[in-house]
Parts: C-alpha cells; sequence; structure tokens
C-alpha cells in the first residue's frame, strides 16, 4: 500500500460517528445479530479442495483492504474450516508455501523451524521454516475486523462475557435501521450487566435523536462515548442542549471525583515504591548510622533471585514469585552480611570511607552481574493475577500489578515494626542504637546485633527487589535508580525512625503524582527535590524525630 | 560521584583495550561501545556484531591483503569517556583507521569535535534527530525523514487525527518532536489535539502519563501515540499499557527506539499491533537477511539471539568502508572520505544502500507491527529508497539548509537561498 492510495481510504473511514477503522459497521451488525445466530446456527459443509483453495488464494495479497475482503468471504462461506483459518490468520500462522500452491497453518511458531499441517486437509505436513513459508501478514484493522468475524462465528457458544461485549460495542453505533432490532434484543436479553449496556446505547440513540426524556437513564453514565456525545449535544443549538449540558456536568462532576481517587492510588503505589526501597535503608542508615551505598545493588540482587526462580521453574510465575519472597530475603541478607562482616565492621565511625568503600562494592556487584549474567535486562513473568487491572467502574481502575506491591509494602512494613517492637531482636537493636556502651554493660553482644540489623536491612532491600522485578526492568542497573530516592526518603522521614519512613515515602509519592500532569515527570521530581530540602533547613530532625535528650 | 564513576570506568576499559599490539601489519578498525554501564543493553550487542563482521571479512581474506584487527574500548556509558577514548583510538599506539560506534546522541556530539579536530572515520549506526552533518562522521542510521516523517503519515492514512508525543527527556526525542510538530500542524492538526509529554532516562512510573494519555484518547477522535522513549524506560511503559487495557486498536504506539533487542525483555502478548518504524526488522524476508540471521544465530551461539535495525546499519557501514577502501587502494582517511560517497551495497531488506553526499545513506522505511512472538510483521513500506535528509525540510531554521562534502562544494550547512557556506572546508 502506497501512502497515496491509503490516502484515498481516508476520508471513507471517518465517516463514522466515531473515528475509528471502516468496520465498525459490519462488527454492529454482527452484535445486533448476535441473539439469531444462537439460534439459528448455519448448517456447516465441506466445500471442495478447489473451493477452498480459492478461498484461501484471496488472501495472498498485500492490500490490506483486499485482504479484509477475502476474510469477509471466508466467513461467509461454507467451510467447514473456516474457524481455524480466521484463528490461524489472527496470530499470524497461516501461510502460503513459498515456492507453491499449498497454504499451511503453523502450529507452532517459537523458535526457527515450525510445525506445519496442511490449511486444507489439517494433515501433517512435516516443518517449515520462514525461508519456506510466507506467513500472511495483517494489521490494526484487519485484527479488529477478525476478531469481530471469529466472535460471530462462535456465537453458539455465546455466553454472557461474549453478549456483554457485543453490547458494549453498540454503544454510539445504534442508527436508525438497527434500532428496533437493538430494542429486540434488550426484550430477550436475561443478563442486567447486558441489558444497562443495551439500554444505555438505545438511550444515547434517542438523545440524539432530540428525546429529552432517554437523557435521564444516562444521568452518571462514566462510558466516554455517552460523555463524547453529550458534550457535542450540549454544544450544539439543539433543544435540549441545555439539559444535556446538565447532564454533563453532572458525569463530568462524577468523573472528577474518581480520578482524584485514581491519582490518590498511583501516588500511594508510587509512594510504596519508594517506602519498599528505602525501609532496609532506615535501618541500616537510620538505625545503624551507616551510609550504606550499595543498597540499591542490594535491592537489584532481590531481584535478580526472582528471576533465577523463576527460570527453575518455568511455567509457574506465581509460586516462583512466592517462593523469591523468602529467596530474595535470604540471598539480600546473606550479602549484607558479607558486607558487614568483610568491609563496613572495620569502618565503624568513619562515615566518609564508608560512603567510599560501600560505593565501590556497589560499582563491584553491578560488574559482578554484568559478567555473570549479561549487561542485558532478564524478564521476570507477571503471573496472571498480577497482571491486568481491577476496573471498578469505566472511569477508575487499579492496576493489579501495582496495588500488589501496595499491599506487599504495607505487609513488610507491618512485619518489620512488630520486629522492632516485640522481638529480643529489635529490643537489642533499640538498645544498641540509644547507647552503644550502656547496652554492651547490660550483656547485649553489640558486633553481632550489628550484623544482624545490617543483615536485616539488606534482606528487606532484597524483598523490595522481589517486588520491583514486577514493575520495572531487571539489570544490572536497577539498583541505582532507587538510591538517592531512598536516601531522600529515609532523611526526609526522620533518621532511625520506621513511621517516619512509611509517611515520607507516601507523602513523597502522592505530591509527585499530583504536580506530575501540570508540571511533568522532571519537573515534578525537581520540585520534590527542593521541597524536600527547604523542609529539611527548616527542621533538620525529619518529619519524626527521635525522641529523648540526645535530639 | 560521576568523577569515581568515569575513573573507575577508565580504568577497567584500559584492562580492555590494551591487548592489541601484537600483530604489526594490520588494519585496525576501533569498536567504540558501552559495554557497562546504562546503554550496554543495547550497545554491547553491536560490539559482538562487528567481531563477527570483521572476522568474516578475514576468512574472505580480509581487506588489501591484510588482517583487519578490532580494537574495543568500553566508554562505560559515559559520554566524556567517549571522546577520551575517541581520541585513544585516533592518537594512541594502535592508531585505528576508522571507528564504528556510539549510540546515543549526547555521546555522538561528545565525540564529534575530537574526529573533526583529529580527522578519524566515524560510523554511527542509530536513528538521530539530524540537523547536524560532520566531514567525519557517516550516518548509517535513519534521519528523521527516513523513519518519523513515514510513520506519521502511515497513521494519518489510517484516520488518526489526535497525537501524544512522547519521548525521553533529551536532545533526540526533543528535536524530532519539534520537527513532528511543525509536519502535523502543517498539515492542519490543531493545537490541542497535540499532547507533549518527557521523561527521565529510566522513568518506571508510568501511571499517571499512560492514564492521562488514555483521558486524551478518549475524546472520540482516533488517537495515537508517537514514541521517543529511550532504553529501559520501555519495559514499564508497555507493561503499564497493557496493564491499563489499552490496546492497539484503541490507541496505537508506533515507537522508534523499541526494537527486537529491547522486546526481547517483555511479553509481548498484550502489545500486538502497537508498532514500530524503522529501516529494517530480523522478519524481513530476503536470502540476504536470513543468511545474516544465521551467521548472527551461529556466532553468538544463542538460538533466541535477535538482530535489529542498528545491527543492519552497521553491516551496511561497514561494507561501504570496505568498498571505499578496495576502490581508493588505502585505508588514508582522505582518501576514503572522497571515494566512499556514491559506493553502493546490498542491505539485508532485499535491496541495496548508496552513500549521499550528505553522508547519510539511501534505505527503505518500514512499518512494523508487533507479534507475540517479540517480532515485527512488515505492514508498510515506501516503494523505495528514501535518501537521509541532514537538515529537516519541516523546520524554519533548517529548512533552506543543505549538506555536500563534495568537491569543490564540501560544506556541512549550505544555505541554498543566499549561497553561503556556514560550516565546513568549503565556508574557508
Amino acid at each position: 500500500m502506497t501512502p497515496t492510495h491509503a490516502m484515498n481510504v481516508r476520508p471513507e473511514s471517518m465517516t463514522g460517528s466515531q473515528a475509528g477503522f471502516g468496520f465498525r459497521h459490519c462488527l454492529m451488525v454482527v452484535a445486533v445479530l448476535l441473539v439469531w445466530f444462537a439460534i439459528v446456527s448455519p448448517v456447516q459443509a465441506e466445500v471442495t479442495p478447489q473451493r477452498a483453495q480459492a478461498l484461501l488464494q484471496a488472501l495472498d495479497t498485500d492490500d490490506f483492504d483486499a485482504k479484509a475482503e477475502a476474510a469477509q468471504a471466508i466467513a461467509a462461506s461454507d467451510a467447514a474450516q473456516k474457524t481455524r483459518w480466521l484463528e490461524a490468520l489472527l496470530d499470524g500462522r497461516l501461510g502460503r508455501e513459498r515456492r507453491g500452491e499449498r497454504f499451511y497453518i503453523i502450529t507452532d511458531d517459537s523458535g526457527r523451524e515450525w510445525p506445519i499441517i496442511d490449511a486444507i486437509t489439517f494433515e501433517d505436513a512435516g516443518t517449515g521454516s520462514r525461508r519456506s513459508v510466507d506467513a500472511f501478514r495483517i494489521n490494526n484493522a484487519l485484527r479488529t475486523q477478525l476478531q469481530g468475524l471469529i466472535a460471530s462465528l462462535s456465537l453458539d457458544e455465546g455466553d454472557e462475557a461474549t453478549r456483554l461485549d457485543a453490547a458494549k460495542r453498540l454503544i454510539g453505533e445504534v442508527d436508525a435501521q438497527s434500532v428496533d432490532a437493538v430494542a429486540a434484543q434488550l426484550d430477550d436479553e436475561e443478563s442486567s450487566a447486558v441489558r444497562a449496556e443495551i439500554e444505555t446505547a438505545l438511550a444515547l440513540y434517542r438523545v440524539e435523536q432530540g428525546d429529552a426524556s432517554a437523557l435521564s437513564t444516562l444521568r452518571g453514565n462514566l462510558d466516554t462515548r455517552v460523555r463524547n456525545s453529550l458534550s457535542t449535544i450540549a454544544a450544539s443549538d439543539a433543544p435540549i442542549a441545555a439539559e444535556a449540558g446538565e447532564t454533563l456536568a453532572g458525569i463530568e462532576s462524577k468523573r472528577a471525583w474518581y480520578e482524584r481517587g485514581q491519582t490518590l492510588f498511583f501516588g500511594l503505589s508510587a509512594g510504596s515504591v519508594l517506602v519498599l526501597a528505602a525501609i532496609g535503608l532506615a535501618i541500616t542508615f537510620g538505625v545503624m548510622g551507616v551510609i550504606n551505598m550499595a543498597h540499591g545493588e542490594l535491592i537489584m540482587l532481590g531481584a535478580y533471585t526472582t528471576w533465577m526462580i523463576q527460570q527453575l521453574l518455568p511455567g509457574q510465575p506465581g509460586l516462583a514469585l512466592l517462593l523469591a519472597i523468602p529467596g530474595g530475603f535470604l540471598v539480600a541478607a546473606a550479602f549484607g552480611i558479607l558486607i558487614e562482616r568483610s568491609v563496613i565492621r572495620f569502618l565503624k565511625g568513619r562515615p566518609l570511607e564508608t560512603l567510599l568503600a560501600t560505593f565501590g562494592i556497589s560499582l563491584i556487584l553491578q560488574q559482578l552481574v554484568r559478567t555473570v549474567f549479561s549487561p542485558l535486562n532478564r524478564r521476570v513473568a507477571s503471573p496472571d493475577w498480577l497482571q491486568g487491572a481491577w476496573q471498578i467502574n469505566e472511569a477508575l481502575s487499579l492496576t493489579l500489578n501495582r496495588l500488589g506491591v501496595l499491599l506487599f509494602c504495607l505487609v513488610v512494613f507491618a512485619a518489620l515494626w512488630a520486629l522492632m517492637r516485640y522481638t529480643r531482636l529489635g529490643l537489642e537493636v533499640r538498645a544498641v542504637t540509644q547507647n552503644r556502651t550502656m547496652a554492651r554493660s547490660m550483656g547485649v553482644r553489640a558486633a553481632r546485633v550489628d550484623m544482624l540489623t545490617f543483615g536485616l536491612g539488606a534482606g528487606v532491600a532484597g524483598l523490595a527487589g522481589v517486588a520491583l522485578s514486577q514493575i520495572t526492568n531487571v539489570g544490572p542497573n536497577l539498583g541505582q535508580s532507587y538510591i538517592v530516592d531512598s536516601f531522600l526518603v529515609v532523611v526526609f522521614g526522620g533518621v532511625g525512625n520506621l513511621w517516619g519512613t512509611l509517611v515520607a515515602g507516601m507523602s513523597l509519592g502522592v505530591i509527585n503524582q499530583v504536580l506530575q500532569p501540570w508540571v511533568g515527570a522532571v519537573l515534578a521530581k525537581v520540585i520534590v527535590l527542593i521541597g524536600v530540602i527547604l523542609f529539611i533547613q527548616k527542621r533538620p530532625q525529619g518529619l519524626f524525630a527521635p525522641k529523648g535528650r540526645t535530639s | 560521584m560521576n568523577k569515581i564513576t568515569s575513573t573507575a570506568a577508565l580504568l577497567l576499559s584500559m584492562g580492555i583495550a590494551l591487548p592489541a599490539a601484537a600483530q604489526e601489519d594490520t588494519i585496525k578498525v576501533g569498536i567504540l561501545h558501552s559495554l557497562s554501564g546504562t546503554m550496554a543493553i543495547s550497545e554491547s550487542t553491536l560490539k559482538d556484531e562487528m567481531l563477527m563482521l570483521i572476522e568474516e571479512q578475514n576468512e574472505k581474506g580480509g581487506l588489501l591483503g591484510k588482517k583487519i584487527e578490532p580494537v574495543v574500548m568500553d566508554p562505560a556509558s559515559d559520554w566524556s569517556l567517549y571522546a577520551e577514548q575517541a581520541r585513544d583510538m585516533l592518537t594512541g599506539d594502535d592508531k585505528v583507521d576508522v571507528i564504528f560506534g556510539n549510540w546515543t546522541s549526547a555521546s555522538r556530539k561528545a565525540v564529534l569535535p575530537v574526529v573533526e579536530e583529529e580527522n578519524g572515520l566515524l560510523f554511527y549506526p542509530v536513528q538521530y534527530e539530524g540537523e547536524e552533518s560532520s566531514e567525519n562522521i557517516f550516518y548509517t542510521g535513519a534521519a528523521p525523514n527516513q523513519q518519523a516523517i513515514p510513520a506519521v503519515d502511515y497513521l494519518m492514512s489510517q484516520g488518526v487525527e489526535r497525537w501524544a508525543l512522547l519521548g525521553t527527556d533529551y536532545v533526540y526525542p526533543r528535536t524530532t518532536n519539534k520537527i513532528l510538530e511543525a509536519y502535523l500542524k502543517d498539515h492542519g492538526v490543531a493545537d490541542d489535539d497535540i499532547m507533549v509529554n518527557y521523561t527521565p532516562f529510566g522513568f518506571s512510573n508510568w501511571q499517571s502519563i499512560v492514564s492521562e494519555v488514555k483521558d486524551f484518547g478518549s475524546q472520540g477522535k482516533k488517537t495515537a501515540v508517537v514514541s521517543t522513549i529511550n532504553g529501559d524506560a520501555n519495559v514499564p511503559f508497555y507493561t503499564e499499557l497493557s496493564n491499563q487495557g489499552i490496546s492497539a486498536s484503541d490507541i496505537p504506539v508506533v515507537a522508534f527506539s523499541v526494537g527486537e533487542q529491547e522486546l526481547s525483555g517483555i511479553d509481548t502478548g498484550p502489545l500486538v499491533g502497537h508498532m514500530a518504524a524503522w529501516n529494517y526488522f530480523m522478519s524481513v524476508d530476503s536470502d540476504a537477511n536470513y543468511d545474516f540471521i544465521d551467521n548472527w544465530v551461529e556466532y553468538t551461539g544463542d538460538d533466541m539471539a535477535v538482530t535489529n535495525d542498528p545491527m543492519e546499519a552497521h553491516y551496511i557501514g561497514f561494507n561501504m568502508w570496505l568498498e571505499a577502501v578496495r576502490e581508493a587502494g588505502t585505508t588514508d582517511v582522505d582518501a576514503v572520505k572522497d571515494s566512499i560517497i556514491g559506493v553502493t551495497v546490498p542491505n539485508l531488506s532485499g535491496g541495496s544502500s548508496a552513500m549521499m553526499p550528505n553522508h547519510h545513506i539511501t534505505k527503505p522505511v518500514m512499518i512494523g507491527e508487533i507479534q507475540d512472538d517479540g517480532q515485527f510483521s512488515v505492514v508498510w513500506e515506501t516503494s523505495g529508497n528514501v535518501a537521509g535528509d541532514a537538515w529537516s525540510d519541516y523546520l524554519p531554521e533548517s529548512q533552506n539548509l543543505i549538506s555536500d562534502w563534495r568537491a569543490p562544494l564540501r560544506c556541512g550547512k549550505l544555505n541554498v537561498d543566499t549561497m553561503t557556506c556556514e560550516d565546513g572546508a568549503g565556508a574557508e
């Protein structure tokens, strides 16, 4: 398709009220006829191999419009294989022999040699590769059309979800010809969810025709197509413009509330990432006073542990992720203890040297990962229950991976807090922090406490890595991007205070997300940084100052 | 802190650069790609590819009867280190005859004065923002008119009326988006229908921006995202797109920096139909490409190894340089600079590419849609080659500029209205 040719198609595709590809109309008809098809399923017969060959032959063109017609012809034909053909075409697995007449379906297109079957007889045809089989290509418009065609062909099992999907597509697409059929469909429909969508579609049509009474059905509807149609009507000089404007205002204010809710969620989830990354540091830096520049690399090790466990358990990303929680903790804690025993304990009370030494360790760890694994990012799969979004309504949806991280962050925080508050280790840590000499004279083994505390902080960093593997890249540079933010959160929250870290992280996340739409991501970060610096000038001890005479 | 990084990285890289001085009579080819730091993810593959191409050429008998010897350095993703190491390569003990390297525009801008001062040759393999022409640099990647403009043309033909231009905050996305904005406005797109947003390198908090785009795209007009997001930030961006349920049939994304290599880190199932514009895809149907892939898989020993557009650019660039050296009969920089203009070599998509007088090359432009196997399927292609344009015709400040490095003009920035040369040997 040359650009000029494509340009010619353009005006035609813009005639629909919804801008989009030219196949909307066909989808609508499919949706309207859904019920009838379900009752009278067409009788399918074998077609002759010649006819089948001709149907597939028509797909062999570089012109996507011609291909669309060919797909339409296949769907309308009597060929028993048609569903499988269309599905294979949709997956890019239907193709023809490069120097020959046969058509093949590729049954597995991973790797470089593919098992193939004959597309007409479905008989095994050995293997093919990209050199021998030329798979038919589809584009976005054709893909949308094929999905509609396949849905219409599998209507026999048209369950509620399929019908709901079809009904949703009706909104904004009802016209004078189809309105009666849609109304009839409404009468036959039993599912209330599907009914609601059809009612919205019908009401929108009536409102567009100037029927003010239908507006009540649309009140508070969050569908964007409803909003767009209403704003067109409200801006026009139609007799119902004022009433439409009123309904629209109601919809807009409802949406605004949900949007605020959404921003809050975004902020909390961004904050939870900060808290997770920083809370390990809150222990090592905040409680022990060690400036650990390798903290980010401990996070990275946790993420790599997740990846390794997933490699060991292929096909079970969920189980692997759960196992990675103790795994990531232990690996990072082990490295943390190693660092503490081999370097940090010899530099006690010399913060500048600790800073430089741990910075060196961070470079060593990064390059170690680059050498052992590779400089390329590793792909950590997400289990199904962390993919997609929890769609509360049209205006508010919470992405599941972010929600998961938020909950995980709260659990980790609660566990850590309980550990510091109720266990012997927690008591000893607090004792050593408050007065090292006194604690030692009371029989607390301060060196052992140092080691365990550092291991704990490192292990929590590992946990952060496990969580981060679900929302960002797992690569050698993972840690670098979090180290500065982590220090920022700990300093802002008040050194040595877990609650401070939680509140600081969450509020920085929310402030950042609120600012972002106005000033952009780069400036939002700058503003937050300046804000924190000014705050620290005013209140050097941070949000939550440690209690006691020394502070 | 940055100083410490560069010093440490310099020490590391010296270790890699040393083992060259062994053989006497060889032709030395410098490879200046980061093997550590942020850019290692993209650049380390190009180093391997260059080593493969050199090895293949040596098996075929080398060049001018001599063996080719690679000189590899690691600039560690530090722009100033690129400049230092380029100077090392051009003046040091193993003086190289040509450099293949760089990825980001920032690093190229750092190396540019060095190769001009030391009169070296640099082949730069990555798509870039244009608005530059150097006598010593050959741009084998795409200029904006070889990637961005055709991609926007294609989307317009698909009925797109609203445009979200998302990019990483540095020179390439900013210049490209400036050109695109001017181009869209020339084609009657209103200000309200263009959204521009920049994010920092390695950005991962995409939720509110993606939700903003979703909102921007739900105003009743067909919307597309033109993405100049670079590097690591792409994976969280695409994950967020699929999690928020934005499919290619709602709001297609066309990317200029996402290739097969970047996709190998993502589950592409939910991304099917999103697009990229390049001059080469691993899936292009040509025997030259299949042979190249077979060699690459064999060389890396990884059955899942992928090829991408910058790799093709190095393939073309290396072959052009070989051809130019043969023609000139010497590796002398000035001779090669003259002989390479007009050199035509086969590219991987079945045609051939030629070196133009403005040091850019001709190549076809393709739009590919992402498939669930991490590959692209080509849905649109220019009917012939497009010649790279150093100075964009769509920006007011550069529309009357051209570049022509042939004698006697020898000018990188020639104002065709006044016929004055603003930069280059012809300026004096």
